[in-house]
């Protein structure tokens, strides 16, 4: 009896076709962008979108051609950050037309596509329940959806703030090999840094380069550095400031409301880091 | 997914599309071109669910081009997305009622099943509340 490898084609479906297709149209979207960087954390709650945003808008102040894709689907919040929320996506000639936010950083989120503000995202199905069966494999044919229909155009920085998880990146690898760098977020917590750990581990695993750590809320706790124990160089510190927070609430990037600050210093210091 | 016809040892091809899903299953059939042989795969609604999910079209049916197609298609409650033509023209309503101008072209623009609203759609809805 013929084995699957011998029988060519799929019965009339293409799906491999289709698969490459879709492929070869969001690799055809990366190639005007120099950098593709993803922010990434194992553990939640630790800032990667505050840093998304900072950074972007550091990016944006130093005139670099700056967008952000908001890969936390369920999660979204730089629609709100990057002063954006309420607007909508547009169709264009060339596809999805991004949010043109604050300093003219360009946003792709999912917040911009669902009805009101803070709307859960809730998935049509035949089958509502069980959805853990389905629900990944719909998520990341979104998330090539977002990155490969919108319109982009010529960037310096597309940065890609991933929803917290160990494996994300490599999730993220496999779905959009030219998002090839990325850095880790953390926050002065032992907690923190040992979930943040083990996405050090898996990024390494892969072909991507990691640029460092960002440590968050730096000096909250006290002076713990475990930013230094991750045994990746660390981009920068950014001390606590409950201005970051009040300034992500409205919708206007810290750096650039409070650009005298340390935390914003901060901010451009790794701006300079993800530039060399 | 392939179907071998066992007695032939033939591979079978697509001899009906799928139609879209129906109660949470989808349906194909498939046709042995040596012996004629016919068999139906029939899913359930986690399998159908799964398939769509990948974002590809089954049974030699195009693919749909239009930019965010599935997500647009899958999501329970999602806004209408208006092309960039449109967004402007009704940027002209005066700001007092344009809310309620949007509110109104996406009303006749779900009822028909419009999946964006451009500026055809826009003259339509005009036509259809004047009319």
């Amino acid at each position: 009896m013929k084995s699957y490898r011998e029988i060519a084609g799929d019965g009339g479906s293409d799906v491999l076709g289709q698969v490459a297709e879709r492929s070869a149209r969001l690799h055809a979207r990366m190639v005007p962008i120099a950098n593709r960087l993803a922010v990434m954390s194992g553990k939640g709650g630790v800032g990667k979108s505050t840093v998304t945003a900072n950074l972007a808008a550091a990016l944006a102040m130093r005139g670099r051609r700056v967008a952000v894709l908001d890969a936390d689907l369920n999660g979204p919040c730089l629609a709100r950050m990057l002063g954006v929320e309420g607007q909508r996506l547009k169709l264009g000639d060339d596809g999805i037309v991004p949010a043109a936010g604050a300093l003219g950083v360009k946003v792709v989120s999912m917040d911009l596509l669902l009805p009101e503000t803070g709307s859960a995202l809730a998935w049509q199905a035949p089958a509502a329940r069980n959805q853990f069966a389905w629900r990944g494999t719909l998520e990341a044919s979104a998330l090539v959806e977002f990155a490969g229909d919108t319109a982009w155009g010529a960037l310096d920085f597309l940065l890609i703030d991933l929803p917290p998880g160990a494996d994300r990146f490599a999730d993220l690898q496999d779905l959009l090999p030219a998002c090839d760098k990325a850095l880790v977020v953390t926050i002065p917590s032992g907690v923190a840094a040992l979930s943040v750990r083990r996405s050090v581990i898996l990024a390494r695993r892969l072909e991507a380069r990691l640029l460092g750590a960002v440590e968050n809320m730096a000096g909250l706790f006290g002076e713990e550095t475990p930013a230094q124990a991750l045994g990746v160089p660390v981009l920068g510190r950014i001390p606590f400031d409950p201005r970051i927070a009040q300034c992500a609430d409205r919708g206007v990037p810290f750096v650039g409301a409070h650009p005298d600050t340390p935390a914003a210093r901060a901010f451009s210091a790794i701006a300079d880091e993800v530039e060399r | 997914m392939k179907f071998l016809c066992v007695g032939c040892d033939e591979p079978m091809t697509l001899a009906q599309a799928p139609d879209p899903p129906s109660e949470g299953s989808l349906s194909a059939t498939f046709r042995c071109a040596r012996c004629g042989q016919r068999v139906a795969l029939l899913t359930n609604p986690w399998e159908t669910q799964l398939v769509c999910s990948l974002g590809v079209a089954i049974g030699g049916r195009k693919p749909s081009r239009e930019p965010l197609a599935l997500v647009r298609a899958t999501l329970a409650d999602a806004r209408l997305l208006w092309t960039e033509q449109a967004e402007q023209r009704l940027a002209r309503v005066p700001e007092p009622v344009r809310p309620m101008a949007r509110a109104a072209i996406e009303r006749y623009a779900r009822e028909r099943g419009y999946r964006e609203v451009d500026c055809a759609v826009m003259d339509e809805a005009k036509a259809g509340m004047h009319g």
